[in-house]
């Protein structure tokens, strides 16, 4: 599947992770073996214990891997100390979470605003860039409002456009879906499709059908290997935004 | 060299860092409780010590001020009743003094003695024109002028000449001027003393209150003529040399006592024939005592400043379990863990001192409004040093920070999976 000339955004091998419970070592991920291009937007799907979320946090240096080799954007990551892999996140990567983890006493704009903070700009740009995000979300008017005072769909969108605003590599969305009806899901796949199409590298943990056939390409895990890795045909959702 | 530049750098990027600052304020401003319940424990501990402290100083001015109208440096002998028979006197024989004591004294105790004086106390009618009132008189030496600390605000004290001559001169009491005389200048007028007239020659002020200065100072000598020329003293101030010190003062005490015993025939185990007050010793066991006191205050003021330090550090642990999921969100969007360490102590010890110098202006405020007002329980004009303030200060923003550094640095070891796990 790889040539030399294009670079993987996402290159791993022989990726290995395993959790101690109690005296019994818990084998997550058995060796995977996984090539993400640029602008590719990949589904992993797998029921629950399957190793997907496992592999998502190593993918978003949450986690350590004990064996394997990963390369983000051509960078080995391997190793590193907190502050580096802090760096590397704030610089490579965009996390959306099932449960939006917003910080609810910031603002829309704030919480948007934050990783822009991280990467050192300024007040007035970080405000500037994180009400861009938040106009292209469609959310430019709920700027001011709390966290509390949005919809699970708003909230979701405002963490999709807290990710894409330090313009990372990857964006991560784990289970992005999870804690919303099939409304508001198909609202904020859309957007995922959206923020794709303009090029961004997307992957998506979920272990629903119909939201993994809304990506281009379906990697399927079962009990810490990957069983299927196909590209589907994409099934468009509707432009709600 | 290169690496004070750094980290003085990094130091002021942080302090003025305006950013950081809107990040604390932010965090501040939304989580009024929390910061209300931490600060109010630091500003109350502060409050307290500075408080209880400020109330120790209080007393120790009073005890203070219990001596300030004496020299320190002064015996006093008085006359009572022996309780023992000896040498063929009987039990409860009054003893009484003499001038021929005075000269005594004098001559057995050159080495320690700065100044002697008898004092005889009377009271008596005094009258001035149509103006007529009771007075505390006391016939005495010159001396007694630096024992009493007596301070001369017009014309002079008794002296020597008035002793010799037996003159009928006196020095009255600054009340004593005000009552009789009014507006009028008191020096050169006569005063009806009893049945005899008395030239005022002096007047003056004393700084331990109403009753010194409602006080008439005559000759002892000329007392000693009007009672049918007898030798009789009430009693005998002496004062020794400061420069022996304290315990050559003891010494003095031991032996001018078993002189007096002595000579008046008491027996010298008989403790009451004759006492010595020493105004020295007396002093040192008051400010033993006020310095117990202030030892058990700031005992009681430390008490209270650790017990602010273990609310601080508690909050802080509270602080930063509840924001572990927003300290892990953090990390995830690339906060490193020296910035997540910074958050939490920067934000720890603005909220420390901000509150520490309120509960510090508050308890200052407070004793210097005090003043005098608490007088009946000993305490008068409370304050604290600027040294012990600022030091009780320091140490709590310091504690302050130690306590949010422990919970800031497990905070910024939380791994952020483990805090952005959903339950």
């Amino acid at each position: 599947m790889t040539t030399k000339k294009i670079i993987n955004v996402i290159n791993i091998k022989n990726l290995q992770k395993s959790y101690k419970i109690g005296n019994s070592l818990l084998h997550v991920l058995k060796g995977i073996d996984l090539d993400i291009k640029e602008g590719e937007l990949v589904a992993i799907m797998g029921s629950s214990g399957s190793g997907k979320s496992t592999l998502l946090n190593i993918l978003g240096m949450l986690d350590l891997a004990d064996k394997g080799k990963y390369l983000l954007d051509d960078v080995l990551i391997e190793g590193l100390t907190e502050t580096t892999a802090a760096n590397y996140r704030n610089q490579f990567l965009g996390f959306v979470f099932q449960s939006f983890n917003l910080i609810n006493y910031k603002n829309a704009l704030e919480n948007v605003a934050l990783p822009l903070y991280y990467q050192g700009f300024g007040r007035k740009i970080r405000q500037a860039k994180a009400l861009e995000y938040l106009e292209k979300v469609g959310l430019k008017d709920w700027a001011t409002h709390l966290p509390s005072e949005l919809s699970g769909g708003q909230k979701q969108r405002v963490a999709i456009a807290r990710a894409m605003a330090s313009q990372p590599k990857v964006l991560l969305a784990d289970e992005p879906t999870g804690a919303l009806d099939s409304k508001t899901s198909n609202e904020v796949m859309s957007l995922i499709q959206q923020i794709n199409n303009e090029g961004k590298t997307i992957l998506v943990v979920t272990h629903e059908l119909d939201i993994a056939h809304m990506c281009k390409r379906i990697v399927t895990l079962k009990d810490g290997v990957i069983v299927e890795d196909q590209n589907v045909d994409q099934v468009i959702v509707g432009n709600h935004v | 060299m290169l690496k004070i530049k750094t980290l003085t750098k990094l130091l002021l990027g942080i302090m003025f860092s305006r950013d950081r600052w809107q990040e604390i304020f932010e965090t501040i401003r939304k989580n009024r409780l929390r910061t209300f319940l931490s600060g109010i424990t630091v500003a109350l501990g502060i409050f307290i010590f500075i408080v209880l402290f400020g109330f120790g100083n209080g007393l120790k001015n009073s005890f203070k001020q219990f001596f300030l109208d004496d020299a320190t440096n002064t015996l006093w002998v008085n006359p009572g009743k022996t309780s023992k028979p000896y040498r063929g006197f009987k039990a409860n024989r009054r003893i009484e003094l003499e001038n021929s004591d005075l000269e005594d004294i004098k001559d057995n105790f050159k080495f320690f003695l700065e100044g002697i004086t008898p004092r005889i106390s009377r009271s008596a009618r005094v009258r001035y024109k149509g103006e007529s009132d009771n007075y505390s008189t006391r016939a005495v030496a010159p001396d007694h002028q630096y024992m009493e600390k007596t301070l001369i605000m017009k014309g002079r004290f008794i002296n020597q000449d008035d002793l010799d001559k037996k003159t009928k001169n006196i020095v009255i009491g600054r009340l004593v001027a005000k009552d009789l005389f009014k507006k009028e200048d008191p020096i050169g007028k006569y005063l009806e003393i009893g049945s005899s007239a008395f030239k005022v020659v002096g007047f003056f002020q004393d700084q331990s209150g109403d009753r010194e200065e409602r006080l008439i100072y005559m000759p002892y000598t000329t007392q000693q003529l009007i009672e049918k020329n007898n030798d009789k003293i009430n009693s005998i101030i002496v004062s020794f040399r400061p420069e022996l010190g304290y315990t050559s003062a003891l010494v003095f005490e031991k032996q001018l006592l078993l002189f007096l015993k002595k000579k008046k025939s008491i027996d010298p185990r008989d403790n009451n024939g004759i006492r010595i007050r020493n105004v020295a010793d007396q002093i040192r066991q008051n400010q033993q005592f006020a310095s117990v006191l202030q030892i058990i205050v700031a005992f009681v003021g430390i008490g209270t400043l650790i017990a602010g330090i273990i609310g601080i550090s508690n909050i802080m642990v509270f602080v930063v379990k509840e924001r572990t999921k927003e300290l892990g969100v953090r990390k995830a969007l690339g906060a490193t863990p020296k910035s997540v360490i910074g958050m939490v102590l920067q934000e720890s010890i603005f909220i420390t001192a901000l509150f520490g110098i309120t509960g510090m202006i508050g308890g200052i405020a407070l004793l210097s409004n005090i003043g005098d007002r608490l007088e009946e329980f000993f305490i008068i004009d409370p304050y604290i040093d600027n040294f012990t303030a600022l030091g009780a200060m320091v140490l709590l923003i310091l504690f302050g920070a130690i306590a949010g550094y422990i919970p800031a640095k497990r905070a910024a070891r939380i791994k952020p999976i483990v805090a952005l796990r959903d339950e």
